[in-house]
């Protein structure tokens, strides 16, 4: 048996249920895990950005001595042990202060990791005024020509989304739109802001967008990237063959979004019309037919 | 001055509106992308580094964050919307943003060897009726069960009474009443009657017979009534019987004719010589009500059995 696990109880069963593939996934998890060593800064940033990720992350209490860009074994047996794809590490060295990778993972192997360092930081705590509830799903903005037109920059937009989307849902409160993150890419950094959302009167159905700084906000640099192979970033891309929407057939739309359908019809067999029901008119297999029995008949009826 | 008014009125109401919308609409050169599955807008907008430095930086950021927020918003707000437990809900479409998957899509099991056998015959699953436990069944059941094993001891077996039904019809209810007025000792024989009572219908078989002595009128009349339906000579018309036999009739000659066309001579032959051809011809004739000619069935003792048959009809 080639790594075959059978359970043996009800639970252990539901449990590797719960962690094998599925066609339509899990929300990700996180895990948030410190380095050797951790700045002031570094340790506050990731227990807010747990505070924001809540109830999909974990935050690991003690250090672990890695270095997840020269080797990313011990990420993914964490990955494994906790069934976390997305990791947030946090370190500071004298080479790299205050030093955070952002990192995702693929069939448990590291697929991106992007290296970022923190310049200025600013805690939840620092703000004063009400923050927003945990578990809130947040609307997320990039706005800055470099997360479209940078490589780089793009695979930071797409792990980012990756990170803090939250859980997909089919229906959203509307009075609970409150939390925002908003990262604009300027002058070679990223500004990483998150605000409170007050909805307010506007005179027509749609509200007025007021925004209130709450933390954490980082200014963050750009440093190591480990970017996954454009062969390997596809195969994580690949839907299930039975997720994908079935293709109907004869129906187009043109440029306005007005549907067409295309229908054939068959030429009607009036003959098989149903006319009136009556006892005495009923259906022959066929008129001609009938009329030569007549003549039979007549014949028969002479001799 | 009516027009006037109406222009000046239309103009204002203009103003309004857009006075109102002022405050929600914002100008931006390249549109938002949104994936509003995700709650995600995508700004592409150039930032001039000039605006960034010339202002405070966070009121900067801020203010370009209050903007795409409310594109965003304003991009929610013209989702379709339902109210759920006294909450207004936006119902969001699918994300359209394509992130990597956590893990592989789940490989198909290996199909087991029924599977196998079934692919290969063409077997289907079949689903099964959907049983539902009926209690009255039960009751039912379990009289049967107890009326066998009565019958298997040769005991006097009790007659259905009422079964328990879902729902008692007026039958049933009737059947109950001459059952319980029958269960007495002397089998309802004294028990009253209602005022207009109606004698049980449908209560089993009883034989009965005529009086071998006295009065013989009653047999006399039935009698009578038989002779008077042979001896009447303009049929009965019943109408789906006779368009029936005529069809089929009709039908019988075709394929006789067709069998003709293929055999020949001897076929034709057959059909002549025999008794049948003929008797089908009278038929016909009756029921197309072409009268009392004696013509086709007058032979035989044969013949006069089937015109009789034809008056019936």
């Amino acid at each position: 048996m080639d790594g075959v696990v059978k359970p043996k109880t009800r639970q252990s069963k539901r449990f590797l249920e719960s962690r094998a593939p599925k066609l339509t996934e899990n929300v990700k998890n996180a895990m948030i895990m410190k380095g050797g060593n951790t700045s002031q800064v570094v340790s506050q940033t990731l227990k807010n950005i747990y505070s924001l990720k809540k109830p999909t992350a974990l935050l690991y209490k003690k250090k672990n001595i890695t270095r997840p860009f020269e080797d990313s074994t011990s990420m993914e047996f964490f990955s494994k042990k906790t069934d976390c794809s997305l990791f947030l590490f946090g370190s500071h060295n004298k080479k790299r202060p205050n030093n955070l990778i952002f990192g995702r993972l693929f069939d448990f192997h590291v697929l991106d990791m992007i290296e970022l360092g923190i310049e200025k930081y600013m805690s939840l705590s620092d703000v004063k005024g009400k923050t927003c509830p945990e578990g809130t799903k947040p609307m997320l903005v990039f706005a800055g020509d470099s997360f479209n037109t940078d490589n780089e920059y793009k695979r930071l937009k797409s792990l980012l989304i990756d990170f803090f989307r939250g859980p997909t849902v089919s229906a959203v409160r509307l009075a609970g739109l409150e939390h925002v993150l908003h990262f604009t890419a300027l002058d070679g950094k990223i500004y990483m802001r998150s605000y409170r959302c007050l909805l307010k009167m506007s005179g027509c159905r749609t509200p007025r967008i007021e925004l209130e700084e709450i933390g954490p906000s980082l200014d963050l640099v750009l440093r190591r990237t480990h970017l996954a192979s454009d062969d390997l970033y596809k195969l994580a891309h690949k839907q299930p063959k039975a997720l994908k929407p079935k293709k109907k057939k004869n129906i187009s739309h043109d440029v306005f979004g007005t549907k067409f359908g295309r229908v054939h019809m068959q030429p009607q067999d009036l003959t098989k019309l149903q006319t009136r029901k009556m006892k005495g008119l009923r259906k022959r297999k066929g008129e001609a037919m009938a009329d030569e029995g007549k003549k039979a008949k007549i014949v028969n009826g002479q001799s | 001055m009516a027009e006037c008014n109406v222009d000046e009125l239309l103009a204002k109401a203009q103003q309004d509106e857009a006075e109102k919308l002022r405050s929600i609409t914002v100008h931006k050169e390249l549109d938002l992308e949104f994936d509003v599955g995700n709650l995600l807008a995508i700004d592409n907008n150039r930032i001039e580094t000039r605006d960034f430095k010339g202002q405070n930086k966070e009121e900067f950021l801020r203010s370009l964050a209050r903007d795409n927020t409310q594109l965003l918003i304003n991009e929610i707000w013209k989702l379709p919307t339902e109210r759920v437990e006294e909450v207004i809900v936006a119902k969001l479409p699918e994300p359209t943003t394509l992130l990597p998957r956590e893990k592989r899509p789940p490989k198909a099991k290996p199909a087991t060897k029924w599977e196998q056998f079934a692919k290969l015959k063409g077997i289907q699953k079949k689903k099964k009726t959907n049983l539902v436990w009926d209690e009255n069944r039960v009751a039912k059941n379990e009289l049967n069960r107890l009326r066998n094993i009565a019958r298997s001891q040769k005991g006097k077996v009790p007659g259905v009474g009422l079964t328990p039904t879902a729902q008692q019809s007026k039958d049933d209810l009737g059947r109950a009443v001459t059952v319980a007025k029958t269960s007495t000792a002397s089998m309802g024989r004294f028990q009253d009657r209602l005022p207009k009572e109606k004698p049980a219908k449908n209560m089993g078989k009883k034989r009965k017979f005529e009086p071998l002595i006295g009065d013989f009128s009653n047999e006399r009349q039935k009698q009578l009534e038989l002779l008077k339906v042979l001896g009447n000579k303009t049929p009965k018309l019943d109408i789906t019987k006779a368009v029936n036999k005529q069809m089929r009739e009709e039908d019988r000659e075709e394929a006789a004719a067709k069998y003709r066309k293929g055999a020949g001579k001897k076929g034709r032959k057959g059909n002549n010589m025999s008794g049948k051809g003929k008797g089908k011809g009278g038929k016909g004739k009756g029921v197309k009500g072409k009268g009392g000619k004696p013509g086709g069935g007058g032979g035989g003792g044969g013949g006069g059995k089937k015109r009789s048959k034809a008056g019936k009809h």
